[in-house]
């Protein structure tokens, strides 16, 4: 039994705004998978709970008219991660969630859990920070869109109102159209484990597939919030993907962009060549995926359905 | 307050008064006498009480037994052939020694159900990945994966 004071089931987000606003104790629940375990600990004990399960159209991965992807936040990351439109467009997204806990977590906890949270150890963080995706929150005064770079403002705080529901994330064709990407979790197990840092990098060549015309560096836990490091990606523009030294240059220059500190599961200094050698190894993967083919091209509305 | 739920358990229809406030472990254990889900960590990291939501293993200390309306719930219990018989999961954890104390034994039984039911069959890194949210104190996996491999397995 949780030590919950009421529990109230949403059929729609419009009416989880409303119980939001009514219930100044309540906190949203959807896959569960950390506000359960929180409450176990007493954290939260005594409130109310506002569950947002049961509403289908916040599942799912669409395909908006101008190419956009509009990803549900109640999607679990199972799948997420076995979506035709996310394993065809941003694969490296459902690897990054395909990294979460173990299979049964993983069939229960959702991306939007995962980012409104506000934990900069999300799985799905630093990948989401490189796709600039879009919060989309729903709240009394209407919708609001809010880039992901600009939605958290501490650890395990975002912009993100009491009575506001996130009823999608959507990523713009100019932020997936010709990337590839890796996503990089260092954990002391290989399942059941918070990532002790995580990288996300991305790449664009040019045509010819020699030059990196643009790259996009997101981690999480290497600050209080997830963050991107722009001065690297900017360094790295133009530089050919033959030159060896890009790697040295990425490893190097991220270091100024960080600021991790030391917990119980890592000293500042091992995160900090995490956060180097992670980011080395994780460019080579996404140049070699873009040499091997791999970039998409943008999505067709309705191709879900084909 | 008590609020009414109305699911399928074991292919049984199942209606019941139940508090807002339980996980779907309690419900069973309590409720319904399905013992063979347990309760290990209460926080989804053990896998003791993982049972199968319309077809997809869940743990059930971390589900709301009100999510369950409506839904076809799966336990070990139900797994029995019409005549008592084992399922070949089951045999298979029998034939490799695969049980010590069993505790975590139903609940990877459920994720091998699981796993047999998407009619592929998977290599043993595969079989590591998807076994990995359950917790096994005694036998070191290895017989369970032997286990789980001679139904599951890619043919060697």
């Amino acid at each position: 039994m949780f030590d919950i004071e009421h529990y109230f089931e949403a059929k729609s987000v419009e009416e989880a705004v409303r119980l939001l606003s009514e219930h100044e104790d309540a906190e949203i629940i959807c896959g569960g998978t950390d506000v359960l375990v929180k409450l176990r600990d007493g954290k939260g004990a005594g409130g109310s709970l506002v569950s947002i399960h049961e509403i289908p159209s916040l599942r799912g991965v669409r395909v908006l008219p101008d190419a956009t992807l509009e990803i549900g936040p109640a999607t679990c990351f199972t799948d997420l991660t076995n979506h035709p439109l996310i394993q065809k467009y941003l694969p490296y997204l459902g690897e990054a969630v395909d990294t979460v806990g173990g299979p049964q977590v993983r069939n229960q906890g959702t991306i939007g859990g995962n980012i409104c949270n506000g934990a900069t150890s999300a799985d799905s963080a630093a990948t989401m920070q490189t796709l600039n995706a879009v919060v989309v929150l729903v709240g009394p005064g209407g919708v609001r869109r809010v880039p992901v770079t600009e939605f958290y403002t501490g650890p395990g705080r975002t912009v993100r109102q009491h009575d506001e529901v996130c009823r999608a994330f959507e990523i713009k064709p100019e932020d997936y159209v010709g990337f590839t990407g890796c996503y990089m979790k260092y954990g002391k197990r290989a399942a059941m484990e918070i990532a002790t840092l995580g990288c996300c990098v991305r790449v664009r060549l040019d045509d010819a597939c020699s030059r990196i015309e643009e790259t996009r560096i997101g981690y999480g836990v290497a600050a209080p919030t997830p963050i991107r490091c722009r001065n690297t990606e900017a360094a790295l523009a133009g530089k050919s993907v033959e030159d060896e030294s890009i790697y040295e240059l990425i490893g190097t220059s991220v270091l100024d962009e960080v600021n991790p500190r030391s917990s119980w599961r890592a000293s500042r200094e091992f995160r900090l060549q995490l956060i180097s050698e992670l980011a080395k190894r994780a460019l080579k993967e996404a140049i070699r995926r873009s040499l091997n083919h791999e970039a998409p091209g943008a999505a067709v509305p309705g191709e879900e359905r084909r | 307050m008590l609020k009414i739920v109305h699911m399928w358990v074991n292919g049984n229809e199942v209606e019941l008064a139940v508090d807002p406030r339980e996980s779907l472990v309690e419900t069973l254990r309590e409720k319904l006498n399905l013992t063979s889900v347990k309760k290990g960590c209460g926080v989804g990291e053990c896998g003791a009480c993982t049972v199968l939501i319309d077809g997809v293993a869940v743990d059930t200390c971390l589900y709301l037994t009100m999510w369950a309306d409506g839904k076809h719930i799966l336990t070990t219990e139900g797994l029995k052939g019409p005549n008592g018989e084992l399922n070949p999961i089951q045999q298979a954890f029998i034939d490799e020694a695969a049980v010590q104390c069993g505790f975590c034994t139903p609940g990877l039984i459920m994720t091998a159900v699981e796993i047999v039911g998407t009619g592929r069959k998977y290599t043993r890194t595969e079989l590591r990945k998807l076994i990995a949210g359950h917790l096994c104190r005694c036998t070191g996996y290895e017989n369970i994966l032997n286990a789980i491999e001679k139904v599951a397995g890619i043919d060697s």
